[in-house]
């Protein structure tokens, strides 16, 4: 198994492990079902990875992808499907700052292109947009790879609980209007979990 | 132990549909791989009607399958849209050279999904054209929302649009009457009491006994605003006097209505509430043309209905009184 295979079952064990507290979350403003379905397609991800071989870095994400899409449904698979997709055709096979920037952009991308979202809208979004600002501000700083990560992630977790106040504006949350107030986004808290877990396998 | 009629609740679309298709073989044939029903004589020569989305809402989408309505329905998980691959093996199970026309009710997850299933069937070259259900008048259609949900009033799609596509009408000519059906049919629904996701411990919402939930969805998300239990009567006039006002309906309207059990609510309750719709419709003129009363679109075992209004012309009443094989809307 290689570092990118480790990596994705961590964050594999990662969403199935918190299952019932992101389907709790999902509960108070949408439908109940957002731990369920992660946990759903990445059990079938460490699955998959059992009997697959992988010639490089991509194609595990693009593996990821596809696995994803073809099993959680919702709203979730094709946005988590479509941003791991999108990072794939970005990734080079050694990791640098730079690269991880092109992969957040394309990753932001891709949900935009799909979810038709914007950054407040009390999205995934609104963790990850904030992580890969801080990935490209340390960049273009020329600040070293560890820190920029170690940034990167803080920037994520704030961006999740920066959630809370929000009214949502996409998704099944949307329609609580302003009774989505009060209650962080499920998708702004898988995100933010992924993103976790891939920043702390590097360092 | 969960007091579900469930066995392991990652089983119970495949369990569910092996029943459905036990049931009625002759009628229904499911896809090896897919959680997909589709007539038992598909491909059928005409323009093939899709839909699907989250299961939990029975009848809604198998229970529609059938001459004169659709020709396959894709199950989601519980509450859950189905994915791309589901909806393409769907619409390739009936497609007979004349396009396929899919249904989509008005959530994030299902139109993503769907229009994706649409471009690998078009790299396919398989035609494929589609309308977007939102009937549900009590959430705010605009662009800072998803926009309104579908709900209850998909059902009147797949009847109309059906009925146009079993008579020989092309893929653009069933996308159109499709699109009139949603331009004129509103619902708005209620909860007594909520649902639970088999899979999930706890129930969606909760809600005091003395509580009810209106402007509420099918996926057992909560409602726009939440009051003391009132008599069936208020409730219903506060349904109905917002469907009337959306549109509006106004007087000499002809009209096909549903009210829709939640799939917890007794028959008897929703025939006291088919009372009160007639009565505040005939005090404004508005003529009840046909009434469907009964489960048509449920959030699992959530108590409560809904209420939908279709307003119809010369060419809708034919559509919707044409014979279909769908028991449900004879």
């Amino acid at each position: 198994m290689n570092k990118t295979e480790e990596v994705f079952n961590k964050i594999a064990d990662k969403i199935i492990d918190n299952k019932q507290y992101l389907t709790k979350l999902d509960s108070a403003i949408g439908d109940g079902d957002h731990g369920i379905n992660m946990a759903r397609g990445f059990s079938e991800v460490k699955e998959e990875f059992e009997s697959a071989e992988f010639d490089s870095n991509s194609a595990v994400v693009k593996k990821v992808a596809m696995t994803l899409i073809s099993n959680v449904g919702g709203a979730s698979g094709p946005l988590y499907g479509t941003a791991f997709l999108q990072a794939s055709k970005v990734m080079e096979e050694d990791l640098s700052l730079k690269n991880a920037v092109k992969i957040g952009e394309a990753v932001i991308e891709g949900i935009k292109m799909r979810g038709k979202a914007e950054q407040g809208d009390k999205t995934m979004l609104d963790a990850i947009i904030p992580a890969v600002n801080a990935l490209k501000e340390d960049y273009e700083a020329g600040v070293e790879l560890e820190e920029a990560l170690q940034d990167c992630l803080e920037a994520a977790e704030e961006g999740k609980e920066s959630t809370i106040p929000l009214v949502a504006k996409k998704g099944r949350a949307s329609y609580l209007g302003e009774r989505s107030k009060g209650h962080q986004d499920p998708g702004a808290t898988s995100s933010y979990m992924i993103i976790e877990t891939i920043i702390k396998e590097i360092i | 132990m969960k007091k579900k009629l469930v066995n392991n609740p990652d089983d119970v679309v495949e369990e569910m549909l092996a029943g459905v298709v036990a049931a009625e073989p002759d009628r229904y044939k499911k896809l090896k791989d897919q959680n997909v029903l589709v007539r038992a004589d598909a491909p059928v020569d005409k323009v093939a009607l899709v839909s699907g989305g989250g299961s939990g809402h029975e009848p809604t989408h198998g229970g529609y399958v059938g001459p004169g309505m659709l020709d396959a329905a894709v199950a989601g998980d519980v509450f859950t849209s189905p994915t791309p691959d589901a909806v393409y093996e769907a619409i390739k199970a009936v497609d007979s050279g004349n396009g396929v026309f899919l249904v989509i009710k008005n959530y994030t997850g299902d139109v993503m999904n769907f229009e994706m299933a649409e471009d690998m069937a078009e790299a396919d070259g398989i035609e494929t054209a589609h309308v977007v259900v939102n009937d549900d008048v009590a959430v705010e259609d605009s662009t800072y929302t998803s926009g309104r949900r579908g709900v209850a009033g998909t059902i009147f799609v797949h009847k109309i649009a059906g009925a146009l596509a079993a008579q020989g009408a092309s893929l653009q000519e069933v996308k159109e009457i499709a699109e009139k059906v949603v331009a004129n049919v509103r619902t708005k629904g209620m909860a007594l009491y909520p649902c639970r996701v088999p899979a999930a411990d706890e129930s969606t919402f909760s809600l005091e006994e003395n509580e009810m939930e209106l402007g509420i969805g099918i996926h057992g998300e909560p409602g726009t605003e939440r009051t003391e239990v009132k008599s069936a009567d208020e409730i219903v006039n506060n349904l109905v006097t917002d469907v009337i006002e959306d549109l509006p309906f106004s007087a000499n309207d002809e009209v096909a209505v549903i009210v829709n059990g939640m799939g917890g609510t007794p028959l008897m309750e929703l025939y006291i509430a088919n009372r009160k719709v007639n009565e505040i419709l005939g005090a404004k003129n508005i003529d009840i043309y046909k009434t469907f009363v009964g489960e048509y679109m449920t959030s699992l075992e959530m108590a409560g209905l809904s209420v939908t209004l279709l307003k119809l012309d010369d060419e809708l009443k034919e559509l919707l009184d044409a014979p279909t094989a769908v028991d449900l809307l004879k």
